[in-house]
């Protein structure tokens, strides 16, 4: 067994859980705003931010869709050993980690339903970089407009539309990390 | 679970025994090992519960009997060699010395761990086995039918 597929996991969980999870509520909670994460590392091509928001967020009753190039041996010995998640299709997927050529149509993903909006997929989207220009985004959260470099916009706007309903997507690079939530309204700049 | 090679199976065993030992007796059974090397962590170690599940008379319908607290970790050594544990409890350092064991044993000290520590817990647990199995067995009751002289 390859050694990386068991190191990278949080060294002191308490401690890194916590601020981890701060970011990614913080991340969340301002669309648009840039945060650092750090803690875990999995195995290429899944950045430090990717690893350590699943280490966070995803246990073993939570099913990961790795799509496209993300979908590796490696990748998945490392979530068996560190979250113990099992690996599904998409069409069942809790959390969605790959690239955003990768993972469209997002269409595909559950959105949950009326009574449920929360059984839906949050996607984490890798990308090559991640900075705060780009489409708009108005919404709650956000005190005028926020920027940020998505790497389209129709699919966020019909998202938008299912509200309740719809995705959240985590966009990730490096240690910086960005999230979308499915209120937020993007217009193309 | 049969069909494992026999190393496979033969480090299930010393697991199995690490997981059932008596951390008491670990630990005065691991100081004999001079010179274990430093580790590093994979896996700190934590404290976790898991469902102990049974089948009645080992062929019936799984049931849950209970809960069990569990400690778990994995570590690496210098060499390379991985080293895992799940203990019952919740001693940390039982479940560290247990992983270090199960990392020795993967290197060129297999036989000096073996005969220091893995072969005094092994006779221990044979030997508290055999005098459970023997209390057990001295409550058993034969059933028999007279005969009746029906015919």
């Amino acid at each position: 067994m390859p050694q990386d597929t068991l190191t990278g996991g949080f060294t002191e969980a308490p401690q890194q859980s916590a601020r981890a999870f701060r970011s990614l509520m913080n991340a969340l909670a301002r669309p648009g705003t840039i945060e650092e994460i750090t803690g875990g590392t999995g195995p290429a091509p899944l950045s430090a931010a990717a690893a350590t928001t699943l280490l966070t967020l995803c246990d073993g009753e939570m099913p990961i869709h790795l799509a496209g190039g993300h979908d590796t041996d490696a990748i998945r010995q490392w979530i068996a050993f560190h979250i113990g998640a099992p690996i599904c299709a998409r069409n069942q997927a809790m959390f969605a980690v790959g690239t955003w050529q990768a993972l469209t149509p997002i269409t595909d993903f559950p959105i949950g339903t009326p009574e449920y909006p929360d059984r839906s997929t949050t996607l984490i989207v890798e990308m090559d970089t991640l900075s705060n220009t780009g489409a708009t985004l108005t919404g709650p959260g956000i005190l005028t407009t926020a920027q940020l470099s998505l790497p389209e916009t129709a699919a966020f706007q019909q998202n938008r539309l299912l509200f309740p309903m719809g995705v959240d997507c985590y966009f990730t690079a490096g240690t910086r990390i960005a999230a979308l939530p499915r209120s937020t309204k993007v217009e193309a700049h | 679970m049969s069909n494992l090679d026999p190393a496979q199976a033969a480090r299930q065993s010393r697991m199995s025994l690490l997981a059932k030992s008596e951390p008491s007796r670990l630990a005065a059974l691991f100081p004999a090992l001079a010179d274990v090397p430093a580790h590093t962590w994979l896996r700190t170690p934590e404290v976790g519960a898991v469902m102990v599940r049974g089948r009645m008379g080992g062929t019936g319908a799984p049931f849950n009997l209970g809960e069990m607290s569990v400690t778990r970790c994995a570590l690496t050594l210098p060499t390379g060699e991985v080293g895992h544990a799940y203990v019952q409890g919740r001693d940390k350092d039982h479940a560290t010395r247990a992983a270090l064991v199960d990392a020795l044993m993967q290197t060129a000290r297999a036989d000096e761990v073996q005969a220091t520590v893995l072969a005094p817990l092994t006779a221990e647990a044979t030997t508290a086995n055999s005098a459970r199995a023997a209390k057990a067995a001295a409550t058993k009751v034969e059933f028999f039918t007279m005969v009746r002289g029906e015919d």
